[in-house]
């Protein structure tokens, strides 16, 4: 495949053909049966070979929550860490070794609750990771808890009367947060997927998937709407970069933006309005109108929701500045001589 | 065998009576007294520069040869309100012909530069002190906002000192009228005016301090220029002025230090400076993950001054992501560190666990301050020693190591790189805010002194399965350090997954096997158990029935106290404990060799608590909690006591 990206020519490339059978660890995979990580790891695995790096300059890190166990029944490096802090541990592997092809396994828990200080700041630095983060609107390693991207009112064991607090959408947030790259998909889109961690794989600094994923045993069926091949016509709005944005049957919905007030709505395309339709811009400079197409999706029925990339663009990359700090010090200061620093400019000398 | 002091500049400057380095003698016919010691206290407003002053002096005394100890002493608020008692900041040097140990307990002289230094300071001052006050700031507002009714100056209170009336202020700005200066900026330089007074009492070089004015004041050569002229109006001042009657002279150390090439180091720079040092004598790359807090922030401000030694340091958004990025970067083969405080080791111990269970090498620096919670950020205790111990979740055994004064700190920090590296573990240095930011001569080490820290990675399978094949196992361990292979990323072959879950012997994969996880919990501890750290010294001339056991920065009080008791015939045993975690294989016997085993500590008895429950020792406690080191009169008192007793 051609790289584009310039950071992915510092991580040594496979010698020979992979297949997806070497990314498969020794290991049970010991999701429940019908949950839908088994897709994504599927999918990831499926991927890898096509990305073509050196399966031990890649490590997986992830936090805790059941998409976490994720490293484990991958045959790279991998590092299964404590609950939100996979990005803050990713960071420092990432900014110490340029070499390697970091990716951070994560929850909508662990992700956006516990550790969503460290989602924010990596997303801000734009250190090269590439975060999955598997959304299925639950917690389900605790047992069913309503989660930080729950809709209001879901009746969970901890909450039997409803919870009260609004979701984060977290396509939303990570814009929020200066994030340069941000796509959505669903783990059940195995081609969607795969084109996805392609793009996402390709990108110099952070890039943000979140991966609507079911838990069947929690919150069973939370993405049908995008997934029925009926409703998910009229629910799904698929995004590609350099083209109109047009959903349901035979494209008849479009996406417009208000003239009056600048926000983007959805619309029947007529013959009047068709060139109105917004096209695509995922390298946009403003990250305005990815934000205002991640509000387009109704947080409750999931309607209109976008998924495939919605922002790529390039900016400094947090590992690389970094790197280029130490050169240059080694220019301005020469390399560091250790006896000089000891030294210092202050000393005197007692003579036996 | 003769010694000197003589220094590298003094060659190139040999007719200048202004030698770096060299005593400046007054030129005057005053009298000139010999003194072995001297306290001094500067003492002002947290914005009038007295760490600068009392830094400047000390970089002088150094530089003549002094032994020297510094007690630094300020309010955490940066600008507390002006002429308050809360907003006073002070700066204690203690310098010698002789070696000594401590900042000192009282000031024979203090430095005052308005009423509030005087009142806040006046009370740890002996009778016979000298007292310089800067009289243009005993207005009657001044004095009354720290409760002063009739001005101390007058009013008779401090007729048992020997107290110097100085107009500071007027005479400052007068010197600097050539100046094209504002009444305010002219008076902003008072503080070098006091240190040339100063300066000029005890014969200190001044040259090292007008080039460090120059260039600190580079861009600004008008500042550098009046700072250089207040100094030197000072020295004049004591020079010819009939209040200043006498000047004094404290010989260099010329005996208290081995040969070799000496600085004066704070507890922070010597400490960056051994885990540089450490890096290059493992040939790793230093990480360091951070979050500022006080007192540990300068170790991240210097270690980010030094990146073409290939240190990475990396400001965190929070005290777990400072950790969490070390750990990520001791799994990728970086010697990584993380610098903190008490309540910045609360927030990592999560992570601490995590390195305990990974194993992985890993440095956790905790300056400690007061506590609880935000306590006293500036000042000094010793009360996270149990945290480090027994801060985590499970059975997580960390070894500790300890630094005992300012220069130790570089000493400590290779002791502890070299327990993470040997033994794959995250290590704590406990350092506090009294090591931190004092100051003592340091003899600079050839780099060829230090310690080999050299490490291996794996490189390949380290295992045979039944069928003969070749396997790497992240868990097989090697079996007299009972160390796991360090595989990093970009090896080939070696892929493997690592966790916080507990983990099968040899394989490392998961395991909830009641009896692998007694297994893993009795091996993690035996390997911390099992670490090799020298005998513990025992310091004991005369066969004394009473052993003094310490910890940490409590070296330099105790010392000194346990000195006086010798002088005065008093037979007492000292030990000072580096590694607190594993202890010394010797040191329950040495405790069974006293009648009474007395441990001062700047907590309320945590390693009298340790020692107890380890070695059914009786220890007593005695224990200090009030932010300042222990002082050595006090010490020796209580010793007194406990050896009477």
């Amino acid at each position: 495949m051609a790289d584009t990206n310039a950071l992915l020519q510092l991580v040594p490339r496979a010698e020979g053909k992979q297949s997806m059978k070497d990314f498969k660890s020794d290991q049970e995979v010991r999701w429940c049966p019908g949950c839908g990580d088994y897709a994504v790891l599927a999918a990831v695995q499926g991927f890898m070979p096509q990305l073509g790096l050196a399966k031990e300059n890649i490590v997986f890190v992830s936090g805790i929550g059941c998409s976490s166990r994720f490293p484990y029944y991958m045959n790279t490096y991998g590092m299964h860490s404590i609950h939100g802090r996979a990005p803050a541990i990713a960071t420092g592997l990432a900014a110490s070794r340029r070499d390697l092809s970091v990716w951070v396994v994560t929850g909508d828990g662990d992700a956006l609750s516990i550790g969503g200080n460290h989602l924010v700041h990596a997303l801000r630095r734009n250190v090269n990771l590439k975060i999955l983060l598997f959304n299925n609107r639950i917690y389900g390693l605790t047992k069913g808890q309503y989660s930080p991207t729950s809709e209001v009112g879901k009746i969970t064991k901890s909450t039997p009367m409803g919870s009260l607090d609004a979701p984060f959408n977290p396509v939303s947030l990570a814009l929020g947060a200066e994030a340069s790259f941000v796509a959505r998909t669903v783990d059940s889109d195995r081609k969607h997927l795969t084109e996805v961690l392609r793009q996402a794989a390709e990108h110099p600094g952070t890039a943000l998937i979140e991966i609507y994923q079911n838990c069947n045993i929690f919150n069973d069926g939370a993405f049908d709407v995008l997934k029925d091949r009926e409703r998910a016509e009229e629910a799904v709005i698929r995004l590609e970069h350099g083209q109109p944005i047009r959903f349901g049957a035979d494209g008849a919905k479009g996406v417009v933006r208000d003239p009056r007030t600048g926000d983007l709505e959805v619309v029947a395309v007529t013959a009047d309005n068709e060139g109105d339709v917004l096209v695509h811009d995922a390298h946009a400079a403003s990250p305005t109108t990815a934000f205002a197409l991640s509000r387009l999706a109704d947080p409750d029925t999931l309607h209109h929701t976008p998924i495939g990339v919605l922002r790529s663009v390039e900016r400094p990359v947090y590992d690389t500045l970094m790197s280029e700090q130490l050169d240059t010090a080694v220019e301005q200061n020469g390399k560091g001589d250790l006896a000089a620093l000891l030294a210092g400019n202050d000393t005197w000398t007692v003579v036996g | 065998m003769t010694s000197q002091v003589s220094s590298p500049a003094e060659q190139t400057d040999g007719a200048d009576e202004t030698v770096v380095g060299a005593q400046r003698k007054p030129v005057g016919t005053k009298d000139v007294r010999r003194l072995d010691r001297v306290i001094i206290r500067f003492a002002g407003d947290s914005g009038d520069g007295m760490q600068l002053t009392g830094d400047r002096f000390t970089s002088e005394t150094a530089s003549f040869g002094n032994d020297l100890s510094t007690l630094p002493n300020f309010p955490a608020e940066i600008r507390a309100p002006a002429g308050t008692l809360p907003g006073v900041s002070s700066f204690q040097l203690h310098f010698a012909d002789h070696d000594i140990l401590t900042p000192g307990d009282a000031p024979n002289v203090l430095v005052a530069m308005n009423p509030a230094a005087l009142k806040a300071n006046v009370g740890d001052l002996p009778r016979g002190a000298e007292i310089i006050v800067n009289t243009d700031e005993f207005t009657k507002r001044a004095m009354q906002k720290v409760g002063y009714d009739t001005s101390p100056l007058d009013d008779g209170s401090l007729d048992g000192y020997r107290l110097h009336p100085v107009p500071l202020t007027t005479l400052t700005v007068e010197a600097l009228k050539e100046f094209d200066l504002s009444r305010k900026e002219a008076e902003r330089s008072k503080n070098m005016f006091a240190l040339g007074l100063l300066s000029w009492m005890y014969h200190r070089p001044t040259e090292g301090t007008e080039k460090f004015l120059k260039s600190k004041f580079a861009k600004k050569p008008d500042i550098a220029e009046a700072n250089i002229a207040a100094y030197r109006a000072g020295w004049n001042f004591g020079e010819t002025t009939e209040d200043f009657a006498v000047s004094y002279e404290v010989a260099p150390a010329a005996t208290a230090f081995p040969p070799g090439t000496y600085r004066n180091i704070s507890g922070n720079l010597s400490l960056a400076y051994g885990l540089i040092a450490a890096s290059r004598q493992a040939d790793l790359p230093l990480f360091l993950g951070s979050y500022p807090i006080t007192p540990a922030s300068d170790i991240l401000h210097e270690l980010s001054r030094h990146k073409n030694f290939g240190v990475r340091t990396f400001q965190a958004e929070d005290e777990i992501a400072g950790i969490g990025a070390a750990l990520g970067a001791a799994f990728g083969g970086s010697l990584a560190v993380t610098t903190t405080s008490g309540p910045g080791v609360a927030l990592k111990s999560e992570t601490i666990g995590l390195a305990v269970s990974l194993e992985l090498p890993l440095l956790v620096v905790d300056i400690q301050r007061g506590g609880p919670s935000t306590g006293l950020p500036t000042k000094t205790e010793q009360a996270d020693l149990l945290q480090a111990m027994y801060g985590r979740n499970g059975e997580a055994p960390v070894p500790v190591v300890a630094p005992r004064t300012p220069a130790d700190c570089f000493d400590a920090a290779l002791e502890a790189a070299r327990i993470a590296l040997t033994y794959r573990t995250p290590v704590f240095l406990l350092s506090d805010g009294y090591l931190a930011n004092g100051s003592e001569p340091w003899r600079i080490p050839e780099t060829d002194e230090l310690p080999d820290l050299a490490v291996r990675f794996a490189q390949g399978p380290n295992h045979t399965l039944d069928d003969g094949t070749e396997v790497f196992w992240p868990y097989k361990r090697d079996p007299h350090t009972l160390a796991r292979p360090w595989a990093v990323p970009g090896t080939p072959g070696l892929e493997h997954r690592i966790g916080g879950i507990e983990k099968q012997d040899g394989t490392g994969n998961i395991s909830y096997d009641p009896a692998n996880h007694d297994f893993m919990v009795r091996t993690r501890q035996a390997k911390v158990d099992g670490i090799a750290v020298p005998d513990l010294e025992v310091d004991d001339p005369d066969g004394a029935r009473t052993l003094v056991l310490g910890w940490g920065s409590t070296y330099g009080p105790i010392t000194a106290a346990v000195r006086r008791l010798r002088t005065a015939g008093e037979p007492v045993a000292q030990a000072h404990l580096r590694h607190l975690n594993p202890f010394p294989a010797n040191l329950g016997a040495v405790l069974k060799r006293y009648d009474k085993v007395v441990v001062p500590e700047m907590n309320l008895g945590q390693l009298a608590t340790l020692i107890r429950a380890k070695y059914l020792v009786d220890a007593q406690s005695y224990n200090q909690v009030n932010g300042m080191p222990f002082k050595a009169e006090q010490l020796a008192t209580v010793l007194k006591e406990a050896i009477d007793g």
